[in-house]
């Protein structure tokens, strides 16, 4: 007898009340942690953010997929488990409680019920009967009725169905977790240790792929993405498994017309959409179709939507404009495609160009924040009255036209990110092209501004630069600038020292800057005279810029440029990008002159067996939730005595205080039933 | 609230001409809406739209009857505003009464000093022992849920004149939701006052609204979370008409919940017990309204499944926002088992239906702020 008393106990406590509460508290606390650790990231990312030791020991303990991994997936097994161990051992009692209307019970149990009255019964058995049958039929109770030797017991209940809310709300449960399972990666998990499946590395060829990674056609559960750049299409999808990947074959194939990508005027993104063809190769019948975000579309039993966008390999047409210092203003052309990886090997150069994406457009906020005026709190209020459509704050949102984002790789493998824009972008009243460099990805981007001549091209501004930082050409610099900067008679001495200081801030400034120029004034000018040092400095650099334009305008054949404001104001943009082109950490600047776009869509592919499962348990645990709370049940018991009084009882399987009301309700319209008017 | 068993003769008896003015004015207002703006719609949309007829019809005429004022008074005065805007917004900067009384900006924040007043009015009634403060406290709050809604409808007119790409019901971001959250919060309290005929809850249940009225003024001021933003692609959908106020019915049960929770913690110490109902009412009022704010809860959790299912393809992916409504979820259906299986009373369920607030607090804001997902448009 011991093993079944033991495995009776055990039914016991899965059934009991106290193990599901448990249960409850225990899948709430552990669905936590999935929400703290974020889920299914790069295996990298968990490595660098706990390290060598924490990484394989949370890796064992599931946490980067919780939800999926062993333990999780067995609490909601003992969910199930206790649900319906539950409904088993109710269903018995439930169904004859249901069912039976307690008409046998004896007048003590009536007696000792919380709600009870004893009323007198002025009116013969019989005739007081049918009245209560009556009213117990009009207020909605169905009544059974149990002739004793003295006295009838009128058994009245009504909301019974509430225990059939208690089936369907825990049916429900268990239909949402059968459902679930069927739809999660445990169907994957079995297909891969019993079909003997592996996962394998994302950075291959898709038809490099064998037959061991792939899933067939006969696969009833999965979740894939399908990538097609514009114009081409595909017949599998990608299911990404923990750190690899496994390619699903589609009973059809894809093909993408256009990507549609719309935006608002604020540059949120509006729509995004997939003009799709989808052709079946067995009857070669196809069928166009367009799929939204939140518009999906079901063919052959696979549910398609719209996930994603990438790039699709869009072609970049790019001058790499020379700045390594004596190298002249040479630009050669070159072409990739985003997503290339290119060598740049001519004149000297051992570099790599990782073109990694292109945007059509850039929308960005160009107004100029005004200084806050000190507004009292009621001018305040009352920027915030009137329609939510304005904004306090002036926002002045534009395109500022297509950029390039790449990494060049030195030699030595050192990589640095670099973001250019394709177009002058207006700041500060003047134009420049914009180039942002970064050291690593976490940073954000520095950038250089180099300023547009009055062609309206970034020309000059390479001209002058090269001039200046060629140091075997500073000598010549030097003595034109002195001969423009001090007069004819002065005497050879001072004009000797002279030329001698530009040389020297020459080559400062080009081997380091302003920085450079910084340090040495630092280290050889007394505290106090240091700015007005700084102030020559200055002067002395603007004026061989100016020379330097000079000599570069003639040597091209042009007319000698003229003083006014603009080009002033060309020549100090002209020094601060040569200035931070020090710092550049690229030999070529790449200036996007031209492309074209090609998108790509990023479709999921879905087949979830469980659906219909999961909904009709959620429809029922509506049903069943509402039942059992809003359904009351009670019982009515009118005991007739012929001794001339009535007693009443009012059950109800929750304690609630409306069961107080509907007592006293139902006490006062029974004893004025069973009381007779009385004559006038 | 007993729908099972009503007399059929007493809900006739009920059934009064106002009853009768009522259903006919939903019934012409939303067929005016299906008429004007009907070229805005899906057919889903519609459907919601001639649905909600029967569902506040049955909540003015068989529930309560108070709604019928409310509804119509805010709906008046939604109308006015759009009448005086007349398709330019701006005019909510030249008509005085747009710009000072019933612009969506302006309305909410009437609503939100409403409230602080109307607060302001059941503490000093608890405080002063006074019937007339906390009569006064009542009114404001009508007052106050009143211009809410009203901001709300000429709010979601308004997002339509910006552009009609950019229009929407407005309940998309946080800062909507919040004004949402204080209205709904607010009309259930006004429902359980009319119903236990107390206004003794009032200092309770106004003071989280309150709160969440600060919250709101603070993230207009500092955080210009007002101004209206048009939809990402994820959220163009009917379904969030359904998912977000099933949600919100849930949030604000559950908060109002917790605060006579608080209160029936105190009488059960022994404080303000002369003041306070009877621990026997608060404890029902308790459960009332987590077993509406559960139900709720259950269909917005669903709704938001079917939602996820067409527009993230698949229903439920536990995506942290997802995973703390189950949690939320869960917490209630304990609380509720052991309230009603066990039997259980007293001052460990107030406890716990505290604690819930916490749990709530959290998966409705905690998580913006803290979590990243896929629920990332509510960001602070």
């Amino acid at each position: 007898m011991r093993p079944r008393s033991t495995s009776r106990a055990l039914y016991e406590l899965l059934s009991s009340m106290r193990f599901a509460i448990s249960l409850l508290t225990v899948l709430g606390i552990s669905s936590i942690i999935g929400t703290v650790i974020k889920q299914n990231e790069p295996y990298n990312n968990y490595l660098s953010q706990f390290g060598p030791f924490w990484f394989p020991v949370f890796e064992k303990l599931g946490l980067y997929s919780v939800y999926n991994s062993f333990w999780f997936l067995t609490i909601l097994g003992f969910l199930v488990l206790s649900t319906s161990a539950c409904i088993v051992r109710q269903t018995r009692p439930m169904l004859k409680d249901m069912r039976g209307f307690r008409e046998h019970a004896r007048e003590a149990s009536l007696a000792s019920f919380a709600h009870h009255a004893r009323i007198p019964l002025l009116q013969p058995r019989t005739e007081a009967r049918e009245a209560l049958l009556a009213y117990l039929q009009r207020t909605g109770f169905a009544v059974r009725c149990d002739e004793r030797d003295s006295s009838v017991l009128l058994a009245a209940k009504q909301g019974s169905l509430t225990r059939v809310g208690y089936f369907l709300a825990h049916g429900a449960i268990v239909l949402i977790c059968v459902g679930g399972l069927l739809d999660g990666n445990l169907p994957l998990k079995l297909r891969m240790a019993l079909g003997g499946k592996q996962v394998t590395s994302g950075n291959q060829l898709i038809a490099d792929i064998g037959p061991e990674s792939r899933l067939g056609l006969d696969n009833w559960s999965f979740r894939g993405n399908v990538f097609i750049p514009e114009g081409k299409s595909a017949n599998t999808a990608v299911v990404n498994v923990q750190d690899g990947i496994l390619l699903q074959d589609l009973p059809f194939t894809v093909s993408l017309r256009k990507f549609h990508l719309e935006h608002y005027e604020s540059g949120m993104p509006k729509r995004f959409a997939s003009d799709i063809v989808l052709t079946d190769p067995a009857t070669g019948q196809s069928i166009e179709k367009t799929i939204e975000v939140n518009k999906p579309f079901e063919f052959a039993g696979v549910m398609m939507y719209q996930a994603s966008f990438e790039d699709g390999g869009s072609r970049m047409r790019m001058l790499a404009h020379d700045l390594r210092p004596g190298h002249g203003t040479s630009a050669m052309p070159l072409e990739a495609a985003v997503g290339d990886s290119l060598k740049l090997a001519s004149q000297g150069l051992d570099h790599s160009l990782e073109l990694g994406s292109f945007r059509a457009f850039n929308i960005e906020n160009m107004a100029t924040d005004a200084p806050e005026s000190e507004a009292g709190a009621l001018t305040r209020l009352e920027k915030h009255l009137g329609s939510g459509a304005r904004s306090p704050t002036r926002k002045d949102m534009q395109n500022v036209g297509p950029s390039i984002q790449f990494k060049l790789r030195d030699s030595a493998g050192q990589a640095r990110e670099y973001q250019n824009f394709m177009q002058p972008i207006l700041q500060d009243g003047a134009w420049y092209l914009l180039t942002g460099m970064r050291d690593s990805p976490s940073a954000p981007f520095r950038f250089m501004r180099i300023p547009m001549d009055g062609e309206g091209r970034p020309d000059s501004w390479f001209e002058i630069r090269s001039v200046l930082l060629d140091t075997s050409r500073h000598a010549e610099l030097a003595r034109r600038f002195t001969a423009t900067a001090l007069p004819a008679s002065t005497a050879g001495a001072v004009r000797g020292r002279l030329e001698e200081t530009t040389r020297r801030t020459l080559e400062l400034f080009a081997l380091g800057g302003f920085d450079g120029l910084g340090k040495f004034i630092e280290s050889t000018i007394p505290a106090g005279e240091r700015d007005k040092a700084a102030d020559v400095f200055i002067k002395i650099l603007e004026g061989c810029a100016w020379e330097a334009w000079n000599l570069a305008r003639s040597a091209a054949g042009a007319p000698a440029p003229t003083p006014s404001p603009t080009h002033a104001r060309l020549l100090r943009d002209t020094l601060n990008a040569t200035n931070d082109s020090l710092h550049y950490g690229a030999p070529v600047y790449l200036q996007l002159t031209g492309f074209d776009e090609v998108r790509a869509t990023v479709l999921q592919v879905t087949r979830s067996p469980g659906k219909p499962i999961v909904y009709l348990g959620s429809l029922l645990l509506v049903l069943g939730v509402f039942a059992m709370l809003y359904i009351r049940e009670r019982r009515l018991f009118i005991l007739l005595k012929d001794s001339g009084e009535a007693l009443i009882a009012l059950g109800s399987n929750r304690k609630s205080m409306d069961v107080d009301e509907r007592f006293e309700q139902h006490r006062d319209a029974i004893a004025a039933l069973l009381t007779p008017p009385a004559r006038p | 609230m007993d729908i099972a068993h009503k007399d059929s003769t007493t809900l006739m008896r009920r059934f009064n001409p106002g009853d009768a003015l009522f259903a006919l004015a939903l019934i012409g207002g939303a067929l005016f809406a299906l008429r004007q703006y009907g070229d805005f719609m899906d057919i889903y949309d519609k459907a919601i739209l001639l649905l909600t007829v029967p569902a506040l019809a049955a909540i003015g005429v068989v529930a309560w009857k108070p709604f019928r004022l409310f509804l119509a008074v805010s709906a008046g005065l939604a109308v006015f505003s759009l009448s005086l805007y007349g398709g330019d917004l701006a005019r909510a900067e030249q008509a005085f009464f747009l710009k000072y009384l019933i612009s969506s900006q302006t309305a909410i924040m009437w609503m939100s000093a409403l409230f602080f007043i109307a607060t302001g009015a059941y503490l000093l009634g608890l405080a002063a022992r006074s019937d007339f403060a906390e009569a006064t406290g009542t009114a404001l709050t009508w007052c106050a849920v009143t211009m809410g809604t009203t901001g709300l409808l000429v709010r979601w007119y308004e997002s339509y004149l910006i552009g009609t790409d950019v229009g929407h019901i407005p309940i998309s971001n946080l800062y909507e939701v919040f004004v949402l959250f204080s209205l709904i919060t607010g009309l259930l309290y006004l429902y359980y006052e009319g119903v236990y005929a107390t206004r003794r809850m009032g200092a309770f249940v106004l003071t989280v609204i309150s709160a969440a009225v600060a919250f709101l003024l603070w993230y207009t001021f500092s955080r210009e979370a007002h101004e209206i933003q048009p939809l990402i692609p994820a959220l163009q959908s009917y379904w969030m008409k359904v998912h977000v106020p099933a949600n919100f019915v849930g949030y604000g049960a559950f908060a109002l919940a917790a605060m006579i929770g608080v209160a029936d913690l105190l009488v059960r110490n022994g404080i303000l017990i002369s003041r306070l109902p009877p621990a026997k009412v608060l404890e029902d009022v308790m459960y009332k309204a987590i077993a509406i704010g559960f139900a709720f809860f259950t269909i917005a959790t669903i709704l938001g499944a079917l939602w996820a299912a067409e527009a993230w393809g698949t229903y439920w992916q536990w995506d942290p926002k997802e995973t703390w409504a189950f949690i939320v979820w869960l917490n209630y259906a304990t609380w509720l088992h052991i309230r009603l299986t066990k039997g259980l009373r007293g001052a460990l369920l107030s406890w716990w239906a505290v604690i819930g607030l916490l749990v709530t607090a959290f998966a409705f804001v905690g998580v913006n702020m803290f979590l990243s997902g896929l629920h990332s448009y509510g960001s602070l």
